[in-house]
């Protein structure tokens, strides 16, 4: 006997809703005999991972808050991702948005003029987007991975800013911790509902993702995106061009990242820190598949992941779970949507040797 | 006969999911003869053969072998038993010596298979040079590599698909002297093939397949092609009588000294190609595919750039380095070899695949996709051009050659182009679609498009053509007019011969 | 010690867990497949290798379980790319993600905690070479057997027809498949083989090139392996030779920071993901694959 995965006539409209689903079940029962493997309750770890961020609003708000960034750099990733343009370091584009940001409030510390909100945004986008184009430009002149090349420009993300945080940027007043001075007050993102973190930067992803949806749905840019990554021959064939896809992929990526950056440092974080290296750029990624790189599928895995994010903090006090549970239970998820996801586009066939 | 055969087959079915690929198919070979399987595009040969081979399983059914039941669970347990298969596509790995690709199938140590293949070679007529490169060698070269390494396993049934459909004419004898040796050595031989003259020829029983059942079991030498094709395809070929081409018109397509060198490798270079195309005609290149047609029709297309704008005109207009799109734009437009992939998205929807070419078709509004535009668009492509499909939601990847085949001419025939390039346009197509393709390409020359015409299928190029090329290691033969040659000249260019 | 010494006694080590890694993906890519997920792979071999040689004090044991480890976690890349036709990159991402997460996980407990390394052992004779003896040709163990292995690598590759048959699954899959060869098993294999070979590059990594287990401690080395790939265009020796180069560069970084050259220390982190992407870009030049 054996199994054979025969190709659908047409994707399976009740896999889609089913896969993610069924992933989420397996990884809750695949993370269930981890930990308990590890000799944590793990009753009480699931219990904290997934529903006491819905037990006080307070803790909702944050899942929001957390949702901000992952949705917004994971709808911009996606864009790339369905034109088979791997952009994997987001993260570094996300650092260097926070940094272009700060630099303002930096420089400025007391400056008050009312643009400073706006130009810190704009200027965490154009970091973001600019950091993001080198490997578009070393992918199209040089034929250099962007895969490689992004995570590497990551990881020299991380560098610069330990090196401003250490050195010319460090605040004098700070007791030689790597930070920065605090920003003043209209260096930051207004609160959307008092008495929480929750920033309009969420308004910006929600934006964002209507954005994405009319353009990868509804618009031939996106149907030219598409069509590179379902079949590069055929988009060759139709004359879309391969590298403006490539282009527009990865600054996508890049502004969605940069500004991010910018809204976590105008946000929650208030200054930059390092913290800001809370690799929101690599969780997007799992955002952005889990979602199915569909910009509806991704508010809801960016809701998805946000809650494991919070669920994770509370269960690193109530079940003493380490704060690597949660990424292993992103690496779970993906995993297992991978897996689920074959339903979608195949069905199973059970092929019954004959033997006489 | 007394003796039993070799291979018995004993009501052999596969599926498909939906496809019933092979039903109950009843079939024997015996030592010493050649026997073929006849049968369509899409007629179940293929899967037939990998059945015997055992790259599948059957369903259901027996395998017999001298009499004896078998089961192959993979090619190398039919391997073991005596079969060899020499296939359509060929399963060499360019990146390799002959001998290097020989001793991935057979023991021995390098010197040792060197030294047999050129003894193989010459006792069989399949002289090759045992250390050339695959990547290096032609076609017929190749062909004879793969019949090297299935005799050097002494198999007792050699099994050839399509073996002639990449040979030119003159191949075709020496392969066919070679088979005569073999079969003279008794080895049993099941010859599959869709061309009728070479089984009558060649062989002295044939099983007619069609629809994935055997229609009929008979002496090829006792049954002329009509009817031989009348089992085939289940009633009278269809008559194709055309109007014969007005004189042609302004010219329309213009490769000036066109060079360009080869991508990798494995490509091929193009040496100095001219070629004139005027309104109202079709102009056919020969040749054996692997002598430049991918690269050459990539070149007119615009998916490669030419080196000098010059080299190519449409329309009088240098286009040789504008995109594709610029020179759709100037009324051209194109069926590439490939569909799946190239040709349309298989994971897209027919609407979708509509939008790859067809967006100037008022299916954009300020960049928007017009659905309704699109589907329309769509379903009259879907019934003018006879596709057989559930309609514009289903996805091309999910449909058969043929049918995706007719699907991207129609769509390239709606958009009314002034100059078409159609390359391979019935390349794995069964014979209802491969006519009506020809016909609808015979009635936009008769509108007064100019049609150049990539294939590998003479009798095609013959029936459709005024003038003919022949297209040999990156270079183009003059115009020959077609009704002053000969199939036989055309093969001579074909192999290098002439030039 | 000078700095020459410095640098001639331990490049190889430097370059040892970078070469494992490398030469295991390099089998993986020749079959056709691309496994991004080195880093995690390395890094739940360091965490493993680590707990098993602080409890058993057996470095044996601990690159063992490494390598068995780090083979599970790739037998899940498998299952995905193989088996159901995944994604490759999000497959790779996956496990990548799997593997970090694990290994902080299981590593939680054992940070700040230390272990003994490895001896190292002169070769006879070669060892009273002037410079070069009590530098170059006194090694530990470990280096001496990754030497041999890729030689060992090099012949099977070159010189074998398993070799053939790998190069063969890798240009052709499918007509691999039709003169019968067992693809499926081979990238099985070969993608097996390459999770071991993470597993012992990050066993060695955190049980004797450091030996302490810190959550981070790849440090990216996984993605350079990868990028050594390319840049020995999967050629065995090509690759080690390109892992010995950023032996070098890894520790003219450590040389530089203890000299104290006039460079901020963040400059000299980056050299390695710099000299990475300067590295790829003249090597894709010649070439347009993606990876």
């Amino acid at each position: 006997m054996k199994l054979r995965l025969i190709r659908r006539d047409s994707a399976s409209r009740l896999a889609m809703f089913t896969a993610p689903v069924l992933a989420l079940v397996l990884t809750c029962v695949a993370s269930l005999v981890l930990f308990s493997a590890l000799g944590k309750d793990a009753g009480a770890a699931l219990h904290a991972l997934l529903l006491k961020p819905f037990l006080s609003w307070y803790s909702f708000s944050e899942v929001l808050l957390k949702m901000a960034p992952l949705l917004l750099i994971a709808q911009g990733l996606a864009i790339g991702f369905r034109a088979n343009v791997f952009n994997i370091g987001a993260e570094g584009q996300f650092i260097v948005g926070a940094l272009c940001a700060s630099a303002l409030p930096v420089y400025f510390p007391d400056g008050n003029f009312p643009m400073m909100l706006p130009a810190m945004i704009a200027f965490g986008a154009l970091g973001g987007t600019v950091y993001a184009l080198i490997a578009a430009a070393l992918r199209t002149r040089f034929g250099a991975s962007e895969i490689l090349v992004t995570l590497m420009m990551a990881l020299i993300a991380v560098q610069i800013l330990n090196y401003l945080l250490l050195g010319p940027w460090k605040d004098p007043r700070g007791f030689n911790f790597p930070q920065t001075v605090m920003f003043p007050d209209n260096a930051m993102l207004p609160i959307l509902f008092d008495g929480t973190r929750t920033n309009i930067s969420l308004i910006f992803s929600l934006l964002a993702s209507v954005f994405a949806y009319l353009m990868m749905q509804h618009h031939f840019r996106g149907y030219q995106l598409r069509t590179a990554g379902l079949a590069p021959r055929a988009a060759l064939y139709a004359g879309f061009s391969a590298p403006r896809m490539v282009w527009l992929g990865l600054g996508l990526g890049g502004l969605a990242a940069g500004i991010a950056g910018a809204s976590e440092v105008a946000g929650p974080l208030g200054q930059l820190q390092r913290s800001v290296t809370s690799g929101y750029g690599y969780a997007a990624i799992i955002v952005a598949y889990v979602g199915g790189l569909n910009p509806l599928g991704i508010i809801a895995s960016s809701f998805l992941i946000s809650v494991i994010y919070i669920g994770g903090d509370s269960a690193t006090v109530s079940a003493g779970l380490p704060v690597a549970a949660v990424e292993v239970f992103q690496g779970l998820l993906l995993f297992f949507y991978l897996l689920t996801f074959t339903l979608i586009r195949f069905r199973i066939e059970i092929d019954r040797k004959v033997t006489a | 006969m007394s003796q039993p055969a070799l291979l018995r087959l004993a009501k052999v079915s596969k599926r498909y999911g939906s496809v019933q690929a092979n039903h109950e198919i009843d079939l024997e070979v015996h030592s010493g003869s050649i026997h073929a399987v006849l049968g369509e595009n899409g007629a179940g040969k293929s899967t037939l053969m990998k059945l015997i081979y055992g790259v599948e399983q059957p369903d259901a059914g027996k395998i017999h072998w001298n009499g004896q039941e078998v089961h192959f669970a993979r090619p190398s347990d039919a391997q073991s038993l005596g079969i060899g298969m020499v296939f359509q596509h060929f399963s060499l790995f360019e990146t390799l010596s002959v001998v290097q690709n020989v001793s991935l199938m057979v023991p021995g140590k390098p010197a040792e298979l060197a030294q047999k293949i050129t003894d193989l070679g010459d006792q069989f007529g399949l002289s090759v040079d045992p250390h050339a490169m695959v990547h290096r060698l032609s076609v017929g070269e190749r062909q004879r590599v793969e019949i090297i390494r299935c005799l050097l396993l002494n198999p007792k049934l050699l099994i050839l698909d399509e073996p002639t459909s990449v040979l030119p004419p003159q191949s075709v004898r020496r392969l066919f002297e070679t088979l005569r040796k073999l079969q003279a050595d008794g080895m049993a031989i099941l010859f599959i093939s869709h061309k009728l003259d070479e089984i009558r020829e060649l062989c002295e029983t044939a099983s007619v397949l069609r629809g994935g059942e055997v229609t009929g079991r008979v002496d090829p030498r006792e049954h002329d092609a009509r009817s031989l094709a009348q089992l085939m395809i289940g009633r009278e070929m269809p008559n194709v009588a055309h109007a014969a081409p007005r004189p042609p018109g302004e010219e329309r397509l213009r490769l000036n000294a066109l060079s360009h060198p080869r991508a990798s490798r494995f490509g091929t270079t193009l040496e100095d190609i001219d070629l004139k195309l005027r309104s109202g005609e079709i102009v056919g290149i020969a040749g054996i595919s692997g002598n430049g047609q991918q690269e050459l029709a990539a070149l007119i297309s615009g998916e490669t750039r030419a080196q000098e704008p010059g080299m190519i005109e449409i329309m009088g207009k240098k286009v040789g380095q504008l995109g594709p799109m610029a020179r759709r734009k100037l009324g051209f437009a194109f069926v590439p070899e490939e569909r799946l992939g190239r040709g349309a998205v298989p994971e897209m929807s027919l609407a979708d695949n509509s939008l790859l070419t067809a967006h100037s078709r008022s299916m954009l509004s300020r960049g928007f996709i017009r659905r309704s535009v699109e589907r329309a668009f769509t379903r009259e492509c879907i019934d003018a051009f006879d596709v057989r499909t559930p309609g514009p939601d289903a996805e091309a990847g999910a449909m058969s050659g043929g049918n995706l085949q007719k699907f991207i001419l129609g769509r390239e025939i709606m958009l009314s182009p002034d100059l078409m390039l159609v390359s391979q346009p019935t390349w794995g197509v069964d014979i209802g679609a491969a006519t009506a393709i020809r016909r609808r390409l015979l009635d936009m020359r008769d509108q007064g498009c100019a049609i150049l015409v990539i294939s590998e299928e003479m009798d095609e190029l013959f029936e459709m053509c005024s003038k003919l090329h022949v297209l040999h290691k990156g270079q183009l033969s003059a115009a020959l007019d077609a009704a002053d040659t000969t199939p036989q000249e055309i093969g001579r260019y074909m192999i290098g011969a002439v030039t | 010690m000078s700095g020459l010494e410095f640098l001639l006694a331990g490049t190889l080590a430097a370059a040892l867990p970078l070469l494992l890694a490398a030469l295991g993906e390099m089998v993986v890519e020749k079959t056709g497949l691309l496994n991004l997920g080195l880093e995690g792979m390395m890094a739940i071999g360091a965490a493993i290798a680590f707990i098993c040689v602080y409890h058993t004090g057996s470095h044996l044991l601990g690159f063992v379980a490494a390598a068995l480890i780090s083979t599970l976690v790739a037998l899940l890349f498998a299952v995905l790319v193989i088996g159901v036709k995944a994604n490759e990159v999000a497959a790779g991402l996956a496990i990548g993600v799997l593997g970090l997460g694990l290994s902080a996980l299981f590593g939680k407990s054992y940070e700040s905690l230390t272990i003994k390394g490895l001896p190292k052992i002169d070769i006879p004779g070669l060892s009273d070479i002037p410079l070069l003896g009590q530098t170059v040709f006194t090694q530990d163990i470990v280096v001496w057997l990754s030497i041999v292995g890729t030689v060992a690598l090099w012949w099977v590759l070159n010189r074998t027809k398993l070799g053939l048959i790998i190069a063969a699954v890798g240009e052709n899959a499918d007509a691999a498949r039709s003169i019968g060869y067992p693809v499926v098993l081979i990238r099985l294999s070969a993608v097996s083989f390459g999770g071991a070979m993470c597993g012992l590059a990050g066993a060695y990594a955190s049980t004797v090139y450091t030996p302490l287990w810190a959550d981070g401690m790849i440090a990216g080395r996984g993605w350079i392996a990868l990028a050594l790939v390319v840049f020995g265009t999967w050629q065995t020796g090509r690759v080690a030779f390109g892992a010995l180069l950023f032996g070098i560069l890894s520790l003219g970084e450590l040389t530089a920071q203890a000299m104290g050259v006039g460079l901020p220390s963040q400059v000299l982190s980056s050299l390695p993901y710099l000299v990475t992407i300067l590295m790829l870009v003249v090597i894709s030049r010649r070439r347009s694959d993606l990876i």
